[in-house]
């Protein structure tokens, strides 16, 4: 059975003084962030500010600039200009002490394929100082987490995409992170494997974490994010809570509609807004019903399908269906 | 941020954490890596020393297994290092990802090549220190002034991990690693007074090899050990080393960072 408590006894040896720090200011401010390579800028100037407590998620096509902005949290990639705090400390100054207090599960697996799944949590506890009597019961604690007791002494090579994931979510934890940085957390994996790692997303946002996460799937930041932006060539085009934006941007509904002249022209009689993609018209609507039954009744159409408009919806509408490399 | 290829980089007891991380990897599998170290000298042993040795009479006064001997040693001490910091950082840096996976922790990159170049040197201890038992046994090197290979190898090991670390740094690739292996450390091995005096290359090589061949020095000292005949070198030498490999340490440190943190 999953462990929905683990680290909870963790968590409990974090001193109330820590905790106080983290209470007064946001967790993440970033004021005009910029991170440029020589002409390309990556990040051009973006604002936001992540709360204590909040899973906050940042949606993007390829190359929108969510990875360089997560290594400029982690510390590991200088900024260019603008300004960026991680629990009040500047990241150019004081990378050791936000260091310290992050958790990272990055895009690219980098589990150390020279150990056993045990010894890669005993190793990266190493460069936390964790006093190695306390690492082992933390260790088993982790594996039961993440559901790998049985493969503790397995090496790396031998677990699947999933498991992989999973263990690099156990060593990000090592810490006992009040921030947990999550770059594409369920890339690549079976639908189980997903639905697994969101479960421990959740259980560890309950435990009063806070969780930044990248991703392209929306379904995934829907489900996840109590926060999100949306960016696109560095920029940052809409922030808000899930909900909210997709009702902002598109309405309760869709209703999607074979393309053709006579479609584009009922609906433009009836002034519904839509777009069109290749063949097919999508209208945005909070009331289905009476566009299906005018597209039916006015234009004598075949196939229409009615759905609960989704952040995709936004996120295609935003940033648009041209491919991205 | 403008940091120059000379910049002093700040450390914290920290790069032992990443000398750790090496040395648990090397243990795991020590019987295979204890192995080269035990084999090797009697390989170059029998097939130079006592088979090609034998056409010669004496060399600089003493038999030609006595002459490689010390060679031998610091051959190890220059392989086990380069090697280790060039192949094998570069698989950590570029393929495992190791790198990556350290720096998101409190360590900074500065202290996990630093880490690694302490590793590479701890190779050449480890080595020079199995070998000395092996050709000792054939009554080859005076006892017990050669045990000061011990503690040197460790300064000579680093030097040669911080010239692995440079070309690290810049290779394009993998493969590209094949150039300084066979331009650089393969004419050290033959012309660095390794299987003949130093005196028998023209004279310009001669300078050339003390310039720019570290081994050279090397040589010159474990046969200073060896022999227990310290030569009015033997200072000279060792300020080369130190001075040599604190540059070349600097300029890994940076050279990596550069590449890696973009």
């Amino acid at each position: 059975m999953y462990s929905y408590t683990c680290c909870a006894a963790i968590y409990e040896h974090v001193s109330t003084s820590q905790r106080e720090v983290v209470a007064i200011a946001p967790v993440i401010v970033a004021e005009d962030l910029r991170k440029q390579f020589d002409e390309f800028v990556a990040v051009d100037n973006v604002s936001f500010t992540v709360e204590e407590g909040e899973v906050f998620g940042f949606l993007g096509p390829n190359g929108a600039g969510k990875t360089t902005t997560m290594k400029m949290i982690q510390c590991v990639s200088p900024k260019t200009s603008g300004k960026l705090t991680v629990f009040g400390m500047d990241v150019t100054t004081q990378p050791r002490e936000i260091k310290q207090l992050l958790g990272v599960v990055p895009q690219e697996n980098n589990l150390d394929p020279d150990f056993t799944v045990f010894e890669n949590l005993l190793v990266y506890s190493r460069y936390f100082d964790r006093p190695r009597a306390q690492v082992e019961n933390m260790i088993a604690e982790l594996l039961d987490f993440v559901q790998l007791r049985e493969k503790q002494d397995k090496p790396i090579e031998q677990l699947s995409g999933g498991m992989k994931r999973r263990l690099i979510l156990a060593r990000a934890l090592i810490n006992t992170p009040r921030l947990l940085i999550l770059d594409e957390p369920t890339i690549g994996l079976d639908p189980q494997a997903r639905h697994l790692i969101w479960d421990k997303i959740k259980s560890l946002k309950a435990q009063g974490i806070t969780v930044v996460l990248t991703t392209h799937y929306m379904d995934e930041a829907a489900r996840l994010c109590d926060r999100l932006v949306i960016m696109d060539f560095g920029r940052i085009l809409v922030d808000g809570k899930p909900d909210a934006l997709v009702s902002e941007y598109i309405g309760t509904d869709i209703v999607d509609a074979e393309h053709n002249p006579r479609v584009i022209a009922c609906l433009n009689r009836m002034g519904a807004k839509y777009d069109v993609w290749g063949d097919t018209v999508r209208v945005y609507t909070a009331h289905p019903q009476d566009v299906i039954a005018a597209l039916l009744n006015d234009c004598g159409l075949g196939t229409i399908t009615a759905r609960a408009a989704t952040l995709e919806d936004v996120f295609l509408k935003l940033t648009g269906k041209k491919l991205r490399e | 941020m403008s940091r120059g290829y000379f910049t002093v980089p700040k450390l914290s007891s920290r790069v032992w954490k990443v000398w750790s991380r090496n040395r648990s990897v090397f243990m795991k599998t020590w019987r295979v890596n204890f192995f080269p170290p035990f084999v090797e000298p009697l390989l170059y042993l029998f097939a130079l020393g006592f088979g090609l040795g034998r056409y010669i009479e004496l060399i600089e006064g003493m038999s030609y297994p006595r002459f490689i001997a010390p060679a031998l040693i610091a051959i190890s001490i220059m392989n086990s290092a380069f090697f280790e910091c060039t192949y094998g950082s570069y698989v950590r840096m570029y393929y495992q990802k190791t790198f990556d996976a350290i720096i998101a922790t409190p360590l900074s990159i500065e202290e996990v090549i630093t880490g690694e170049l302490l590793w590479g040197a701890t190779r050449s201890l480890i080595y020079a220190t199995i070998m000395l038992p092996v050709i000792a046994a054939f009554g080859l090197i005076e006892l017990p002034d050669s045990l000061l290979i011990i503690p040197f190898a460790f300064l000579a090991g680093f030097l040669f991990a911080a010239i692995g670390m440079c070309f690290t740094a810049i290779t394009p690739n993998i493969n590209a690693l094949n150039y300084p292996a066979f331009l650089f450390i393969t004419p050290m091995f033959l012309f660095s007074g390794t299987f003949f005096p130093l005196e028998l290359l023209p004279q310009p090589l001669q300078y050339f090899a003390l310039a720019a061949l570290p081994l050279t020095h090397v040589v010159g000292i474990t046969r200073s050990l060896t022999l227990a005949e310290p030569s009015g070198f033997f200072v000279l030498h060792l300020v080369w080393i130190c001075v040599v490999s604190l540059v070349l340490f600097v300029l890994a440190v940076n050279l990596m960072r550069r590449r890696l943190i973009v």
